[in-house]
């Protein structure tokens, strides 16, 4: 067969990854906010369960949480009567988000801590309540310090897509293991599926450093 | 019954202790992959810097992207390719081997941009100052440059290794009894899912834990300005 008959599935499956892409990507992201300034919180409750997500996510492989969320959260959910089986999509889009939303986690709570002490006093000094001193102040010197950490986990997410794969979703991994199943022509498909995902993480990188250009704008003028 | 040993299926707790040696032969596999491939990636690592600071470019830039084309790739499509594509040249390695390599090679891009940091990131002052001196390069490499780059390197260094130990599940696909494998068997033979894979995300929890203090600590009591190669 020629190998050109393989872009059609292949392109299918491109489509399923991208979309895998986006989705957990922009999940991953309002985790990576909410658990990294939970961590920074003083409530002692929200702090806590900020750091066991994060350690929790960090510490453990992306597959074993894949797997735990497809196989083993069903059964957990039989034991205590709730229906925790999920569609592939869902427990793909989930794993993916809380992965990369733990690592997110850690990068936000840095840049927010690296907003030097005198904007804080500043702020406090101008009598800003505690969320106006968050999205005037903090925020927007902080997200600019945050995004080429970011571009780089976006790129991270995009590979950890071809995971999904294992739980039997059409991604463009899993149609790979199906063309070479029907032809046994591993070298083409393999050497085929390696480009389409290094010119799709080329669009990723474009991407996040247009947004990086665009809240770039946000920093303080002047440092 | 797995590697030789039985499972208790007569209450939740007798399954989880008796599961328990059955998840620690996949973990010996899984650590064993870890450092095999921490060391194939030590090794390309230092072969893919070595190309990336060539004298020209047509080797430099041909380094570069596939440095690039490494890291913007997956692990799994990686492992795949080694896989399938090996025995086709007339290598073919054991499942274990080839997954050792395909963790190698992902991580050479990461472990061969610690190297360039790390050398980068020695103050310029020193090369000049070693110069005035008039020591002869390879002696300014080993004498003054490396001393002070190992202390940035080693830490680096560690957190890829404990990366590279979350990704050893992947080698599961290509047959390699590691733990999270051994774990899913246990689970399609019994039904139960639930105990082995959290008793795997647990003892990857405490594994991961205990690398990130060692990585601290190596951080913390390395020597800032340098060490001693003598």
């Amino acid at each position: 067969m020629e190998w050109t008959s393989y872009l059609a599935p292949l392109a299918q499956g491109a489509w399923v990854t991208a979309q895998l892409t986006v989705y957990s990507t922009i999940l991953g992201g309002l985790f990576a906010f909410a658990f990294g300034l939970g961590k920074l919180s003083h409530n002692p409750l929200l702090k806590g369960f900020s750091v066991a997500y994060i350690e929790i996510f960090r510490g453990t492989s992306l597959l074993v949480q894949l797997f735990w969320i497809y196989f083993a959260l069903p059964i957990l959910g039989q034991a205590i009567g709730l229906d925790l089986r999920f569609p592939p999509v869902a427990a793909g889009v989930a794993a993916l988000a809380l992965n990369i939303g733990a690592y997110g986690a850690e990068v936000v709570r840095g840049a927010v801590q690296a907003v030097p002490r005198e904007q804080y006093e500043a702020a406090t000094a101008l009598n800003f309540t505690g969320r106006k001193r968050l999205w005037r102040i903090t925020l927007p010197q902080a997200i600019p310090e945050m995004m080429p950490t970011f571009g780089n986990l976006a790129v991270q997410n995009l590979k950890d897509t071809a995971l999904v794969s294992l739980i039997s979703l059409g991604d463009m991994a899993f149609r790979a293991e199906q063309i070479r199943n029907f032809t046994q022509d591993s070298v083409t498909v393999y050497t085929l599926v390696l480009f389409m995902y290094f010119g799709m993480a080329l669009v990723v990188t474009a991407c996040m450093k247009l947004l990086e250009r665009y809240v770039g704008r946000w920093r303080a003028a002047g440092r | 019954m797995f590697f030789g040993i039985e499972w208790d299926t007569s209450s939740q707790w007798a399954f989880a202790v008796s599961i328990f040696p059955i998840l620690l032969h996949g973990l010996v596999i899984t650590l064993e992959a870890t450092v095999v491939g921490f060391f194939i990636a030590l090794a390309l690592g230092l072969v893919l810097a070595a190309l990336k600071s060539a004298p020209t470019r047509f080797i430099r830039w041909p380094a570069k992207l596939l440095t690039e084309f490494i890291r913007d790739t997956p692990l799994l499509i990686q492992l795949f390719f080694l896989f399938y594509v090996l025995p086709e040249f007339g290598l073919t390695l054991p499942a274990f081997l080839t997954g050792a390599l395909a963790l190698g090679v992902q991580y050479s891009a990461y472990t061969s941009e610690v190297y360039r940091g790390g050398l980068e990131a020695v103050a310029s002052g020193q090369r000049e100052a070693a110069r005035a001196l008039n020591l002869a390069p390879a002696r300014t490499f080993t004498h003054i440059i490396l001393p002070q780059a190992i202390p940035r390197i080693i830490p680096a260094l560690g957190n890829y290794l404990v990366s590279i130990m979350k990704d050893v599940p992947v080698l599961g696909v290509v047959t390699v009894l590691e733990m999270l494998g051994v774990a899913r068997i246990i689970g399609d033979r019994t039904g139960g899912y639930l105990i082995p894979l959290t008793m795997v995300g647990g003892i990857y929890l405490i594994l991961t834990i205990i690398a990130s203090l060692g990585v601290r600590y190596l951080d913390t009591h390395l020597p800032k300005r340098g060490l001693s190669l003598k």
